[in-house]
């Protein structure tokens, strides 16, 4: 793309590499002075890691290519020099801390002092002042003693701004900056950042929805699978959201998914209605709407979403209650209405929950394979009475689970910490088979485990699912979800937005249910 | 003795010897501080001219440590559940001087008369004594396991409240005066294995005591072989089994030759006897049964737990009441063998047992931490005490060492783990080996901030 305007940051060639990944492959981004500038891709494109990269937090040395910033090659080594020029990032988990003021929170780590070398006490009467002002500037009128945790996210959001513009920014990023905010709040955002804009403020924006790039942005990069696809101008090319959602899922799908016919698929046996979950903090904001949806014996049954959009969520409240408050709605298993209102409960009842964070809710990274694999349902290998474990049963279990999932480990007393992600993953699956599940709940179950080992993982699900168990899965990869499901439910803000047999429906029908509330009737 | 309660599941030379101490990961460092046990125990030999290793000294040990081993092995069960309980000696001094205001009445209204009726009332109201603590320690652990449990306050506040509500009310009801004990009560706590003829310069009973243990070490290790066959496991190889059988026979023996050959009259301590069939009870909760799994489970990573459908809640309260429970026994063992309570019985015991827990290679963060390691790490302190003693060290001089050794060893545990051990698994994997790395890391690029959005764990405040 030819341009007259200068450019504020061009990044070139940047290579990031993981121990066995490569996160960011020769990526290019040209980001014109004065613009906002979004940077679109599906979970696990890059995004973030580009901007990490680009904010130090990834220093200079442990990635390849150039940072070119006000026409200058940069070495960043952390936030702070990042900051000093000008590039400010503010992370969708604000870095606020609720207990502090307004003022404290602005002015952390900066604080203006007295005395004449600037060495003396904190000026609070100087911050007070700077803190109206810049408050002003992002549209808040509020107190700048109010505490952090008095005011909503949308508020915060701001303050972060404010933050932001206190420390002179010139490159703006922010990473998925209304993900959390209702509509009037995102509304303001984006205005503010066109006012931003209008004084010489360059924005770099993450973000999911479409709607909003397409009418805040001015160009547009593309990043899937680590590599830049292509640097779209949003007035000049006629950009719509159709076409930004080809550029972001328009890779080939490859021959890596078990095939299946839907032989396996019996008859209805799990039902959910009317499932309505509140947020656990957040009094006013539902995570789950009303929602409905059945599963099969023998079906893979997928759930597509973007991130926040309440999958995890209506899962979690699901599998015993353990995320959220459960305002309303009934679970039918066999036909029959059970109760669930704990994890025992839903373990009771075969239902099983593989989280999407096997680290911090999956695994006690402190066992070994065997202690985890049987962790989930200690009754089986334990005497009633003294409830004494058998350990050469659990040994015999674990090892059988080691051979016919391929657990890559000379034996199954090593710590499950000391294994790789796709082995950890293996792990959680054992452990959730051993409870005989007839209900499977996989959340991302590929995520962050490399190509080959996910490709086993498919094949377990589909052997699950043809020895009659019910399989939901939640991923954000469209084409797992395409080749694994038999059937998927879009979900967005909270809400079943479609319904679609996995052979009708593409990734372009998908991303539009899941990026758009036009509900359409629920088969 | 101790390798009755260990699964020998996979066995493999070192590895395996390993295993006698208790299982979950922790074997290699467990026996790190039990080489530090035997150095410091063969330091302080020298030093002493051969008094340590006397075995008058060696009884005194024992006696004079077997409460604080008690308390200890408690409190390695609320440490490795991710608490602590400050509370164990104002729990115990209140159960000191209920049971023993209550024992007296009981006393007074049951007046016998002749020798043997002495002897059975004596017994009688030893029985009674501890029933009484146990029903206490109950009680008292309730009411703590129902703050942290059921209300979620966390044990550090519950049980610093706890030190002062019963030390307070253990001057409350004793008036904060101090009280004798009937003489009767002296058995549990000062008694020794009776010897019965025909009378040797040693002690029958702790011969005979010593025997059975030696017929168990072999009788139990011929079980688990008979098991892992039957049961097609990975078997030791026969030599490891025999050295391990023949190093446990000859420690029983010494130590049989060590408690049996003391003063006329001495002869294994009954506290140790009471000791001795905690740790073996305990060790078989802590790695053998669902309980003992959910505790470390909850310590490790109570989120995981919690979604693999552990009862967090009855687990934590359980582990609190049981400490409270044994606080209330370490007391009675106290009372018996000083004859005596009064209003400051059972200070700074929580701080001898915790740093027991520590020295003993738990982690401060929950998930780590053995009952036998907990014992060593006891004895440890014990023997440091003592010895420190029998050199004429003076108690200030002996503080200041026990608190570096305190510091050094949970140092040396937190280097270790820096070095590449649990807390930084993973950022050592070698590419091309067994655990190929095929694992993006920690900071995964996959990991979009957006999906924190997702986590139960908002820390989003309300607005």
């Amino acid at each position: 793309m030819v341009s007259a305007v200068p450019a504020i940051l061009e990044m070139r060639g940047i290579t990031k590499r993981f121990p066995g990944v490569i996160a960011l492959d020769t990526v290019d981004l040209r980001v014109n002075a004065g613009e906002i500038h979004a940077i679109c891709g599906e979970n696990g494109a890059g995004k973030s890691t580009l901007m990490k990269v680009l904010s130090g937090v990834y220093p200079f040395g442990s990635y390849e290519g150039d940072i070119v910033y006000n026409g200058e090659v940069v070495q960043f080594d952390g936030i702070k020099q990042s900051e000093a020029a000008g590039i400010v990032i503010i992370h969708q988990e604000l870095a606020l801390i609720p207990e502090l003021s307004i003022t404290e929170n602005i002015f952390l780590g900066n604080e203006p002092r007295k005395g004449r070398n600037g060495k003396g006490s904190i000026d609070w009467k100087a911050a007070h002042l700077r803190a109206v002002e810049l408050l002003a500037r992002v549209g808040l009128s509020d107190d700048p003693d109010t505490k952090i945790k008095s005011i909503g996210v949308g508020k915060q959001q701001l303050v972060e701004i404010a933050k932001a513009l206190n420390k002179n920014v010139k490159l703006l990023i922010l990473d998925e900056p209304t993900a959390a905010l209702n509509e009037g709040d995102s509304q303001h955002l984006l205005d503010l950042l066109r006012g931003l804009k209008g004084r010489g403020i360059t924005s770099i924006m993450i973000s999911h929805k479409l709607n909003e790039i397409e009418a805040i942005s001015d160009s547009i990069t593309i990043i899937r699978d680590g590599h830049t696809i292509e640097t779209l101008d949003v007035a000049a090319d006629g950009v719509d959201e159709d076409r930004i959602i080809r550029g972001m899922v328009g890779r080939n799908l490859e021959n890596r998914f078990p095939g299946h016919d839907g032989s396996s698929i019996g008859e209805v046996f799990f039902e959910i209605r009317d499932w309505t979950v509140r947020h656990p903090l957040v009094a006013d904001r539902l995570v789950a709407k009303q929602s409905n949806f059945t599963v099969r014996r023998g079906e893979v049954v997928g759930f597509a979403g973007l991130m926040g959009a309440g999958r995890t969520e209506l899962a979690m409240s699901i599998f015993g209650q353990s995320y959220g408050t459960k305002v309303g709605g009934r679970v039918y298993m066999d036909g029959e209405e059970i109760q669930i209102r704990n994890v025992q409960d839903a373990i009771k009842h075969g239902i099983a929950y593989v989280s999407e964070d096997r680290k911090a809710l999956g695994l006690n990274l402190l066992d070994d394979i065997k202690t985890s694999v049987v962790s989930a349902k200690l009754s089986k290998i334990s005497s009633k009475r003294l409830g004494s474990i058998n350990p050469y049963k659990e040994h015999a279990i674990a090892d059988e689970y080691r051979q016919s999932l391929r657990i890559k480990t000379p034996t199954v007393d090593e710590g499950v910490g000391k294994l790789s992600g796709g082995n950890q993953q293996k792990v959680v699956l054992a452990k959730w088979m051993f409870t005989d599940p007839r209900l499977l709940i996989l959340d991302e179950p590929t995520r962050g485990i490399d190509v080959g080992a996910k490709t086993e993982i498919y094949q377990i699900i589909r052997k699950l699912a043809e020895n009659g168990a019910g399989v939901i899965l939640i991923s954000s990869e469209l084409p797992e979800l395409l080749g694994v499901a038999d059937r998927i439910y879009t979900i967005f803000e909270g809400q079943i937005t479609d319904e679609l047999p996995a052979d009708h429906a593409n990734p372009e029908t998908l991303m539009k249910s899941m990026t758009s509330n036009r509900k359409k009737d629920v088969a | 003795m101790t390798d009755t309660t260990a699964p020998a599941k996979k066995s493999g030379g070192i590895r395996d010897l390993g295993k006698m101490f208790g299982g979950g990961g922790a074997g290699l460092r467990q026996f790190g501080i039990l080489g530090a046990l035997v150095l410091i125990i063969l330091i302080f030999e020298v030093l002493t001219g051969g008094k340590t290793l006397d075995p008058g000294n060696v009884i005194n040990i024992v006696r004079a440590n077997a409460y604080v081993l008690i308390l200890a092995i408690g409190m390695v069960m609320v440490i490795v559940a991710g608490h602590i309980d400050l509370s164990v000696g104002s729990v115990a001094a209140f159960s000191n001087i209920v049971t023993v205001t209550m024992l007296k009445s009981i006393d007074s209204a049951w007046q016998v008369s002749g020798e043997s009726a002495e002897v059975t009332k004596g017994v009688l109201m030893s029985l009674i004594a501890i029933g009484i603590a146990l029903v206490i320690g109950a009680l008292v652990g309730a009411w703590q396991g129902f703050w942290v449990a059921y209300v979620g306050v966390p044990a550090f506040i519950v049980t610093l409240a706890g030190m002062l509500i019963f030390r307070g009310a253990n001057q409350f009801v004793g008036r904060s005066t101090p009280q004798t004990v009937p003489d009767y009560l002296g058995y549990i706590g000062g008694g020794y294995i009776p010897d019965f003829p025909p009378y040797f310069p040693f002690s029958n009973g702790t011969v005979l005591l010593g025997i059975l243990a030696a017929v168990l070490v072999v009788w139990s290790e011929l079980r688990t072989r008979r098991r892992q066959r039957e049961m097609g496991a990975v078997m030791a190889p026969r030599w490891v089994s025999i050295l391990k059988v023949v190093l446990l026979v000859l420690v029983v023996a010494f130590a049989t030759y060590l408690f049996a050959t003391g003063r006329p009259g001495t002869s294994f301590p009954i506290p140790g006897i009471i000791l001795v069939l905690l740790v073996l009870l305990y060790s078989f909760i802590t790695n053998n049964t669902v309980t003992g799994r959910h505790i470390y489970s909850v310590g490790g990573n109570w989120h995981a737990a919690e979604l693999s459908g552990v009862n967090i809640r009855r687990t934590n309260f359980l582990v609190m009441m049981n400490m409270s429970v044994l606080a209330a026994l370490a007391g009675v063992v106290y009372v018996s063998r000083s004859l005596g309570t009064g209003p400051s019985d059972g200070t700074g015991w929580e701080l001898d047992a915790i740093a027991a827990v520590f020295i003993g290679g738990a982690a401060v963060s929950g998930g780590i931490g053995t009952v036998i390691g907990s014992i060593i790490g006891g004895l440890v302190i014990a023997v440091l005490n003592n010895g420190l003693q029998l050199m004429s060290v003076s108690s200030d001089k002996v503080q200041i060492i026990k608190g570096l050794v305190l510091l050094v060893a949970v140092a040396l545990d937190v280097l270790s783990k820096r070095n590449g051990g649990l807390s930084l698994i993973g950022r050592f994997r070698r590419p091309g080996g067994d655990l190929a790395v095929t694992d993006r890391p920690d900071v995964s690029p996959a990991s979009d901030s957006a999906e924190a959005s997702s986590r139960p764990q908002s820390t989003v405040p309300n607005p």
